[in-house]
């Protein structure tokens, strides 16, 4: 069996000696085509695109992805809007993985089979599902096993060493720490040092899995970090597409020109 | 679906937090899993622990006023004929409104806790009012969250909430309504779940806020009990206890002692929020068969989109202003041991004049909505039927909507 897209691409960054860039943007921020164009442009610096799908009860995102999700739903993004991006973007870009982000509702109204095989049909490599924690997941994360999709457990500050070794246990190939307690773009309120230190731990608990590090990372602090596997950079994305907006400047450059000088300062 | 007899409604559910194998649960980030899993442990002990029990009947009585008073509405049932209308006064708890329970318990779970700072949501505002009322009394640093409508609407439950000393936090996002205090609420307890307890305003949101709140306004029907038997001197043949139904909180409350009675002998009927009477905009997601979805870390009936986005709800009275409800009675709906029915805003404005034209009480607008159902049905049933209405809250914090809408409060 050959190795998952996601496992292709943290090869490569290891070959390169440095961390995988992993974005986050929101499907239909600020309208269906200009997405897919932040997406294509972007993922010329990413390694591993996340692409979120919007929910307008979020209780895990702080204000900058809100206002992404809030403008998306406001145009009318559907969920088969989200799947034909992410499937214009796979027919160019073949190799690079992308993982679709969301709140469980969405996909328990479109039904988790129907999910999974339109997953499979835009060729989606991967999910992160906030609000289906482990062990209620389980069962899902099966299902994506099986339709070689990979299911992203997630691991905050207060998992338990026990629990940690069952989520571990239960993940694919790619594991997501959050690195303090907060909402999605946080200020980084504990140092560099403490989220690496944690991260060790995990990591040497898990020796075969991928590790990245979310909430709170920007152009600031990206580089304090690049000891990780991988880490994701999503509000500070979504920060620069509301203010392109407002300044009524080029969205898909400005946003390209942020993940170029984000990548820049990993290499 | 089945209910069990002889075990509270808020431990019937599954080791996954399930009630009738599909409502509830616990749908939340991993952030928070440790946070509710110690939670949920505190109070498992809590709830057994006999000091605690004292401590809680000791300011159930001396604090919150129990028992509220049962009354016979006399005026009312002679005008309407038919059945006989009784209220219970909830209204007259500390605070004005059932609110009370649930926040007195969360503030002392709080503190035993070893936490000092306390959050909590509202929509009508009368759970953020009792919240910062208790964590005066308890000496706790207090947040409310509120939706920037609900702020505008409810000003006399803000100044109460500030001149306890809370700071209420408003909320711009969405419909700026419950739903969104509701979900910044939960959004900022994500952020500082390791120093602060969070308190949810109903029995909504994950598993142990659902058994927290339900365990604290038991209380109601405990009281009812008691009442109804010095009054008749035995439970009577047939009654109808109406309630309204945003969260569902109160309606549990009232509820929870008589769920194991035959539903010919005791009738359980619930009121939820039909909007405004020409709208397609309401709050009512079990009388109009909303479909099941996830809201704010549980499943229920949930007014929402095909799509799974949730929808804008629209009602005079902001406590019921809520997509979702409690996940206890989507299972009392399904297992049809209570029937849920809704009266627009109209109807609670009419209920609002013919109760206060005839009676020494003031119900607000959620109650109104319960009030609507008894006028509706008490004229075709016999005179030995006694329909219970739970009195949840005092109008006064309506006081505006009410000037606006009738020409006088």
């Amino acid at each position: 069996m050959s190795p998952s897209l996601i496992k292709e691409a943290f090869l490569k960054t290891k070959k390169e000696n440095r961390p995988a860039l992993i974005t986050f943007t929101v499907a239909g921020d600020n309208s269906k085509n200009k997405s897919l164009e932040i997406l294509k442009s972007i993922s010329q610096y990413a390694d591993i695109c996340e692409l979120g799908f919007p929910h307008n009860a979020p209780i895990g995102d702080g204000d900058q992805i809100q206002t992404s999700s809030h403008r998306a739903i406001k145009n009318g993004i559907k969920i088969s809007d989200v799947f034909s991006i992410a499937k214009k973007f796979k027919e160019i870009k073949k190799t690079k993985p992308i993982i679709l982000m969301g709140y469980y509702n969405i996909i328990y109204q479109y039904g988790e089979n129907n999910f999974l095989n339109d997953c499979n049909k835009s060729k989606v490599d991967g999910l992160i599902i906030v609000d289906l924690p482990f062990p209620e997941n389980i069962k899902f994360a099966n299902k994506c096993k099986k339709k070689k999709i990979n299911f992203i457990q997630l691991i905050s500050p207060l998992t338990s060493h026990l629990r940690l070794k069952h989520i571990i246990k239960h993940s694919h190939d790619m594991i997501y720490y959050i690195s303090m307690l907060s909402t999605t773009g946080g200020k980084l309120k504990i140092s560099s040092k403490k989220i690496l230190e944690r991260y060790s731990k995990i990591k040497n608990l898990s020796k075969l899995k991928k590790v990245v590090i979310g909430f709170g990372i920007t152009e600031k602090t990206i580089e304090s970090l690049k000891k990780a596997d991988g880490l994701v950079v999503g509000s500070a994305i979504c920060k620069e597409i509301t203010d392109s907006i407002k300044k009524r400047q080029n969205i898909v450059t400005n946003v390209m020109n942020v993940v170029k000088r984000l990548k820049n300062k990993i290499k | 679906m089945k209910l069990k007899k002889g075990i509270p409604l808020i431990d019937q559910h599954d080791k996954n937090g399930f009630w009738g194998g599909k409502f509830g649960g616990n749908f939340i980030p991993e952030t928070l899993k440790k946070p509710v899993e110690d939670l949920t442990i505190k109070f498992q002990k809590l709830r057994k622990d006999k000091k605690f029990i004292r401590k809680k009947d000791f300011y159930f009585k001396n604090y919150i006023g129990s028992p509220t008073p049962f009354i016979k509405l006399e005026n009312l049932s002679n005008s309407l004929g038919g059945a006989q209308i009784w209220a219970k006064v909830v209204s007259e708890a500390n605070g004005g409104a059932h609110k009370i329970y649930n926040a007195t318990i969360h503030a002392l779970i709080c503190k035993a806790m070893g936490k000092k700072y306390i959050i909590g949501d509202t929509g009508a505002g009368y759970a953020g009012k009792m919240l910062s009322m208790a964590a005066k009394k308890f000496g706790l640093k207090c947040k409310i969250f509120m939706g920037a409508k609900d702020i505008k609407r409810q000003k006399p439950n803000c100044d109460a909430m500030k001149k306890n000393g809370a700071k209420i936090v408003p909320v711009y996002s969405g419909s700026q309504t419950l739903v969104d205090a509701v979900s910044e609420c939960m959004r900022y307890w994500v952020s500082n779940c390791d120093k602060v307890h969070m308190a949810v305003g109903s029995t909504v949101g994950p598993n142990i806020f659902v058994k927290i709140c339900g365990w604290s306004t038991t209380q109601i029907s405990k009281e009812l009990k008691i009442q109804l038997k010095e009054q008749f001197n035995k439970i009577p043949k047939k009654i109808k206890l109406i309630n309204c139904v945003g969260g569902g909180s109160s309606a549990y409350g009232f509820w929870s002692e008589f769920i194991d009675y035959d539903k010919k002998q005791i009738e359980l009927i619930g009121v939820e929020a039909g909007g405004p009477k020409n709208s397609k905009l309401h709050a009512a997601p079990l009388s109009k068969n909303a479909k099941i979805g996830i809201l704010h870390g549980a499943a229920s009936y949930v007014c929402q989109n095909k799509e799974g986005q949730i929808s804008e709800t629209k009602s005079i009275s902001a406590g019921l202003d809520y997509p979702g409800v409690s996940p206890i009675h989507c299972f009392l709906k399904d297992a049809k041991r209570a029937r849920y029915t809704f009266a627009t805003d109209e109807d609670a404005l009419n209920a609002y004049k013919i109760v206060t034209k005839h009676e020494k009480l003031n119900p607000s607008l959620e109650p109104c909505h319960a009030f609507a159902e008894a006028i509706k049905i008490a004229p075709r049933l016999s005179k030995d039927t006694i329909i219970v209405v739970n009195s949840c809250g005092d109008a006064q914090k309506d006081r505006d909507i009410l000037k606006k809408r009738l020409g006088k409060y």
